[in-house]
């Protein structure tokens, strides 16, 4: 399979589909991504905040049916492969954007699969920040609603931030999977010319391209949760 | 003033059930510096927590200033909060805010105007003598000065009670020296009830004028700093009092000896040679086998074990002769 990928009529091939096809697949995985990863969070922050302060010795208790429903319900999306949760989520598409068929009816799905992980990120983060410092802003007299707002999420920025970067790139990948049931972008183009028309060049060029946009995103990501963290010193 | 009646708090654990608080029943008035000493896990921090409602007790009731705490409802405990604030032994300020920041954060939930809470923060900074790191990071603090800050912030509210969880156990003795101080004068000068969880005596004899000890969840103890340091009665008390041992038997007694204990009630007795002069007025050789004293405003406190050698007369002839002096409280020890 990869002994012939390289000859001059490949590259001249590949090359006429870069400057065709490659700045259009570029922004659509962007801009699904960027979209998809900005519903999740939508949706997922209060789920995650929910989670944290819903939980027994929370600073908001839920009782405790709504809490293991919304656990299960998390869980059950999470444990769902995402292909088959695409196939799944074609009557919602449909209702949604009105059509099953293209970019913008494969954000449908991504969100879909990827909002419960943004939950458990939140979850996570919100873990993280020391009980003490909720315990002093209760003895000052703040309300849950405070201490979530004013306390629990400014105090967990960095970690969210690393978190959501998680969730971006994770996002990124899954959105190249939407390529198959006809969502565009770089994960399209390596579909279609490496799976479908045996052109592994291309496939392989636009596979780089991703690895490049994570390359972007994660180092964008780490830069700003370390920069926004005043818990390091002589910053 | 706060009354604390008939306090219990018990906690259910996978073991069962433990008490940490029986019966607690203390009074601390007005303008008082009350220390709550007690070894780890006799209920200090449960008990503090208590007084403002972070745990509820399971039976009794506080009272402040006649306010019943645990029968407001949640809005009317989040007010009464901001004049009963608290400091921690880990400081506990965010992390992700500046220390001016910190500070307006009381005033910013209770709803004052951004400008006018800024200018308040700046004056309390000034209090606590750190103007110059208003705009710095917790994190670029050291732990001395992290705990000035969140004085501040506890001050932000004007509270009638401050309550300090081991507010000084993180820190080294030079800068709890100078934080001590700083409550002491915030004391003083604003007329602020303090309240003093701690488990060293030294914090308790350097700022507190009353003092309760805390044992297994009980009050075993309760009375001024003085009257606790020259007789402590329970066991507690003179583990904390007297760290050393109390009068441990450091030699094993001799047939012919008795021993006699003194116990030194704030006497000016530790500027004169009392055992020297013993032996010189009255011949009376005495063995020093334990002494544990302190010294507080220049008056001893603490007791002697002595060994007398000889026959009882010698041992009523030593009795009678310390008896005499002023403060001294002697005893004979039988075994």
């Amino acid at each position: 399979m990869y002994d012939k990928i390289f000859t001059p009529e490949a590259w001249q091939q590949a090359w006429e589909v870069v400057q065709s096809e490659f700045l259009m697949g570029l922004w659509e995985t962007f801009y699904v991504t960027v979209v998809a990863t900005f519903f999740a969070v939508v949706l997922g922050l209060p789920l995650g905040i929910l989670l944290v302060a819903g939980d027994k010795g929370g600073v908001l208790p839920l009782p405790k049916a709504v809490l293991s429903t919304l656990n299960i319900v998390i869980n059950l999306l999470r444990s769902v492969p995402f292909l088959i949760l695409m196939i799944m989520a074609f009557p919602l598409a449909r209702l949604i954007v009105g059509t099953t068929i293209g970019t913008v009816a494969s954000i449908v799905p991504l969100v879909i699969a990827a909002f419960p992980f943004v939950a458990r990120l939140v979850e996570s983060s919100l873990r993280e920040v020391n009980p003490n410092i909720i315990e002093a802003a209760q003895s000052m007299g703040a309300s849950p609603f405070q201490i979530i707002t004013k306390v629990m999420i400014p105090e967990s920025i960095p970690s969210l931030i690393s978190n959501i970067t998680i969730a971006l790139t994770t996002v990124l990948g899954y959105s190249a999977m939407s390529g198959i049931i006809g969502g565009g972008g770089l994960g399209k183009i390596a579909i279609n010319y490496g799976y479908y028309r045996y052109k592994y060049l291309i496939m392989l060029l636009a596979v780089v391209l991703l690895v490049v946009l994570v390359q972007i995103f994660q180092s964008i990501g780490t830069r700003l949760a370390t920069k926004l963290d005043k818990r390091l010193k002589n910053r | 003033m706060i009354e604390l009646k008939n306090l219990t708090k018990t906690f259910q654990t996978t073991d069962g059930a433990v008490e940490a608080l029986k019966d607690v029943t203390l009074t601390v008035n007005d303008g008082d510096i009350y220390g709550i000493i007690g070894m780890s896990g006799a209920g200090k921090s449960t008990l503090v927590r208590c007084i403002n409602m972070l745990e509820r007790p399971t039976d009794g009731k506080v009272l402040i200033d006649g306010t019943d705490m645990g029968a407001l409802s949640q809005k009317q405990l989040r007010d009464m909060r901001r004049n009963i604030t608290m400091i921690f032994q880990g400081f506990n300020l965010l992390m992700q805010r500046t220390c001016l920041k910190n500070v307006c954060f009381p005033l910013e939930l209770a709803g004052m105007k951004k400008a006018d809470a800024k200018k308040r923060a700046m004056e309390l900074l000034e209090i606590v003598g750190l103007p110059d790191k208003a705009n710095a990071y917790p994190a670029q603090l050291s732990g001395g000065q992290q705990q000035r800050i969140a004085i501040a912030r506890a001050l932000a509210t004007e509270p009638k009670v401050l309550l300090c969880d081991e507010a000084t156990s993180a820190l080294d003795p030079k800068t709890t020296h100078s934080i001590l101080e700083l409550i002491k004068d915030i004391n003083r000068k604003l007329g602020i009830t303090v309240i003093v969880i701690t488990h060293q005596m030294s914090v308790v004899e350097e700022i507190c004028n009353r003092v309760a000890i805390l044992d297994g969840g009980v009050v075993v103890e309760e009375g001024t700093v003085n009257e606790i340091f020259s007789a402590p009665k329970s066991d507690a008390a003179k583990r904390l009092v007297f760290p050393e041992g109390f009068d441990a038997p450091v030699v094993e007694r001799f047939a012919d000896e008795y021993r006699i204990r003194i116990v030194f009630n704030g006497a000016d007795a530790a500027g004169t040679p009392l055992i020297a002069r013993m032996a010189l007025e009255k011949e009376i050789c005495a063995n020093i086998m334990a002494a544990s004293t302190k010294t507080i405003g220049g008056k001893a406190y603490g007791n002697m074990l002595l060994g007398i050698s000889g026959d009882k007369q010698m041992l009523d002839d030593a009795i009678e002769y310390l008896t005499e002096v002023e403060d001294v409280v002697v005893e004979e020890v039988a075994d």
